[in-house]
């Protein structure tokens, strides 16, 4: 019996060993560029070993059964006539309870700490018509102080394109040029029909509705150039829906940005 | 004594009813609708396979050349339609619920044989109807969702056919619901207790609530959306103030049950298939009941997860991220008794079995992704890319589909009296289990690192990955010929499988194989222990067996 016990902490604990271990060595996602991101990926890594855990342990259970129990030849007859054990029961219903009760408030942790139970920001400069009718996706607050010197976008999508305007500058771009490091607003507003704002690095994604702004907010913490994707359904050339992002240092931002402005206006 | 046996006279094959043109008729038998639900089913998954082949060859290269783009939507607007309409619904409710009830509660009938029938003869036209569509003006091209303000402004005709068709297919579907709820209720045999019917009864019993409540408001959405399309009412239009996120919602308060729809009655089955090959009780009867009506009841007050990014107010994705998240509870305790049902038995590693095992790996695989994506922090990245195609597919294809083809390996003796071939079938389990996988698992890559769903050209990064993908679903295709080989071969010359081959306790065994017209030669038996391996009851049935 002691035996028995002793190979199943063995592999109980080397199932524990590889989950973990991939877990934290196996990469699937892309590179974080957004205060988001890191928050997000430690969630992944959380849920991926979890899962790991419980799919790998099931799986063994399942194909050690097969093995184990298979009839054999000279065997007639049924197995034990086990109907069930309460107290196995109760154990496998109030374990996957506490487990998902720890990962969903876990996961509203993350959720509020990507600003996503955050009230919206009612002076948002931008909202200028009822400001019950705008949704948001996840509010981001920066961990910077500038912060409160929020880069403001206005995002319209159409089939099959995004075009950025930016109100400060008066001038529309059709890429979306931020400087790193600085909270930047959108709001959000779709011509036709329901297109999504997706960025894969940044680990965000809000649909853009017709006829309901939305906002989402975000933080670029890497420079570099970054695809926008349109992810809902939108029509025939949906797939070619993209844009793209380019965080720059905030000089090089500055350069474009007065390229392009009409009037000269500091950031 | 526990079941009492009418002792059918397996010699006496009078009353088995003859011939094939039975199949093609306005038939009111249980057993020929539940044929007719599982061929016609299977046929519009041979189209509905073609078309996902279709969308796999666009997806090899990363630019649209295999087809144009909006023939791409079509296809895949008609692959999720025909799948989920016209194979999977119809099968695992109307196929093996028609055949398997009425014989489980001790019957000779569903408690309405005519609107049965009804039930059955809506699914041809209206799966030709959507079908045909295409040629019209080109189909539906607003994926199976329909979301407005695309499905207003696409091609009118190709959208309204396929509202009609799903109309007429949701009807057809609350009539097996209301048929299956009076059959369980009203029908059962005397003395035959709730509490003593297999486990297939009560994941019918949840499944057909969750089509009753459900349906009606599909079928009001769509009425809705049709008013917007030929009428230019505005509900859904924001050029005339309607309010797009108010379809999603309408539309996911039956689509997220539908997935129970989809899948409860695949519990229910596997719950059948289990017990027999292991020889051993259904592990856990109690508290399968239970989880199956805690999943009916948390099935319907989810559906908003699949809106996290339409923009919904915080308070109402935490009550929706905790709702779905709790439904693995109940889920889970599912699989840890079927592991348990294993657990010791003596088993018989066969088609049917080995399609259950593959099932429970799968699905629990996909059960994990589900939990994950409950989560509103992980969905929003995630939300609408291959992440979730792969996930629904190991819900859908790997969860009930795997359990379509056990039943078939499980009841073709039931039906034809003869054995199918076990070599081919373990080939077809193989090539499934390896294509399925193969064509899926790298889809969670894809969606992760930023390839959105219903695209026909994408980032060339995402090449290698998606061939592999492709080449999983030509695994995939094949695999229906063994599949279909062993069919054809096994009717025509099947070794006799006698009435009882696998020496099961459930009742459809304790008649002949076929069984006669009226399922039974003289009274019901009485089966109050369907699961009682290991007991007198079953060492009884073995001796005189052999």
């Amino acid at each position: 019996m002691l035996n028995k016990n002793l190979y199943l902490i063995l592999i109980i604990s080397t199932v524990f060993g590889i989950s973990f271990w991939i877990g934290f060595n196996v990469n699937l996602l892309p590179a974080e560029a957004s205060i988001n991101a890191p928050i997000y990926d430690e969630l992944f890594k959380i849920l991926f070993i979890i899962g790991l855990i419980i799919f790998i342990g099931m799986t063994i259970a399942v194909i050690y059964s097969l093995f184990k129990f298979r009839k054999r030849k000279d065997q007639i007859g049924d197995g034990i006539a086990l109907e069930g054990n309460l107290s196995l029961e109760i154990i496998w219903t109030i374990i996957p309870s506490i487990i998902v009760l720890i990962i969903g408030l876990y996961s509203y942790n993350i959720y509020d700490r990507m600003g996503g139970m955050k009230e919206l920001n009612h002076s948002h400069e931008m909202m200028t018509s009822n400001t019950e009718k705008i949704w948001a996706g996840i509010s981001q607050v920066s961990n910077n102080d500038i912060a409160s010197n929020n880069l403001s976008v206005e995002v319209s999508a159409m089939q099959f394109a995004f075009l950025f305007n930016y109100p400060k500058g008066e001038f529309i771009s059709g890429e979306l040029h931020v400087p790193v490091d600085h909270k930047v607003s959108m709001k959000m507003e779709s011509k036709d029909v329901i297109h999504a704002f997706w960025v894969p690095e940044f680990r965000i994604k809000q649909d853009i509705i017709p006829g309901q702004p939305t906002i989402l907010n975000f933080t670029p913490t890497k420079v570099g150039k970054y695809p926008i994707i349109c992810a809902e359904l939108c029509g025939p050339y949906h797939g070619g829906m993209r844009a793209s992002i380019i965080v720059e240092e905030e000089s090089d931002y500055k350069d474009w940005f007065n390229k392009n402005t009409k009037t000269e206006v500091s950031l | 004594m526990t079941i009492l046996i009418d002792s059918p006279d397996s010699n006496n094959k009078s009353l088995q009813p003859k011939g094939w043109l039975r199949y093609f008729s306005f038939s009111l038998d249980h057993k020929v609708i539940g044929i007719q639900y599982l061929v016609c089913g299977f046929l519009f998954y041979l189209i509905g396979g073609t078309l996902a082949s279709a969308i796999r060859i666009e997806l090899a290269s990363p630019i649209s050349d295999f087809m144009p783009r909006d023939v791409y939507n079509q296809v895949l607007t008609l692959h999720g339609t025909i799948m989920i309409f016209l194979w999977i619904v119809p099968v695992v409710n109307g196929a093996f619920g028609n055949y398997l009830i009425p014989f489980y509660v001790g019957a000779r009938d569903m408690a309405f044989p005519r609107l049965n029938a009804v039930a059955f003869w809506l699914i041809p036209p209206s799966g030709l109807m959507l079908v045909a569509s295409y040629f019209v003006e080109g189909a539906a091209q607003a994926g199976w969702t329909a979301y407005p303000p695309l499905s207003i402004t696409t091609p009118q005709s190709g959208q309204i056919i396929w509202i009609m068709s799903v109309l007429l297919l949701g009807g057809s579907s609350i009539f097996g619901g209301i048929n299956f709820i009076a059959t369980i209720i009203k029908l059962r045999r005397p003395g035959l207790k709730l509490m003593q019917l297999p486990m297939y009864c009560w994941a019918m019993l949840g499944t057909s609530l969750l089509v009753v409540l459900s349906t009606p408001v599909l079928a009001g959405t769509l009425i809705l959306l049709s008013f917007d399309i030929v009428a230019h009412t505005g509900f859904f239009n924001p050029v005339l103030g309607g309010n797009v996120v108010v379809y999603q919602h309408l539309f996911w308060f039956y689509s997220h049950p539908a997935v129970y729809i989809m899948v409860l009655p695949a519990f229910g089955l596997v719950s059948e298939i289990l017990p027999v090959h292991s020889r051993k009780p259904l592990f856990g009867y109690t508290t399968m009941v239970f989880s199956i009506m805690g999943i009916v009841v948390l099935g319907l007050v989810v559906w908003a997860h699949h809106m996290f990014t339409s923009g919904t107010p915080p308070w109402m994705r935490l009550f929706f991220t905790i709702a779905t998240a709790f439904i693995a509870v109940p889920t889970g305790i599912k699989f840890f008794n079927w592991v348990a049902t294993l657990w010791g038995g003596k088993i018989s590693i066969n088609s049917a079995m080995l399609f259950s095992c593959g099932f429970i790996i799968n699905f629990v695989f996909g059960g994990i992704t589900g939990v994950a994506l409950a989560q509103v922090p992980f969905d929003i990245h995630v939300h609408d890319t291959y992440f979730v195609v792969a996930h629904f597919h190991y819900i859908v294809y790997g969860g009930t589909v795997f359990i379509i083809f056990s039943s078939i390996y499980h009841w073709f003796p039931k039906v034809t009296g003869k054995l199918m071939s076990e070599k081919l079938g373990i080939l077809h389990f193989a090539i499934t289990f390896i294509g399925f996988n193969l064509c899926f698992a790298p889809q969670h890559w894809l969606g992760l690192n930023g390839m959105p769903r219903r695209v026909a050209e994408y980032d060339p990064q995402f090449q290698f990955v998606n061939q592999i993908s492709s080449i999983g679903a030509l695994l995939m295709a094949i695999s229906t010929i063994p599949f279909l080989l062993n069919i054809f071969l096994s009717i025509k010359k099947g070794k006799d499988s006698g009435d009882n081959p696998w020496n099961a306790l459930t009742p459809e065994w304790l008649t002949s194989s076929p069984p006669p017209v009226e399922n039974w030669e003289g009274d019901a038996p009485l089966v109050e222990e369907p699961y009682g391996y290991g007991k007198p009851i079953s060492q009884e049935n073995l001796i005189k067996k052999t």
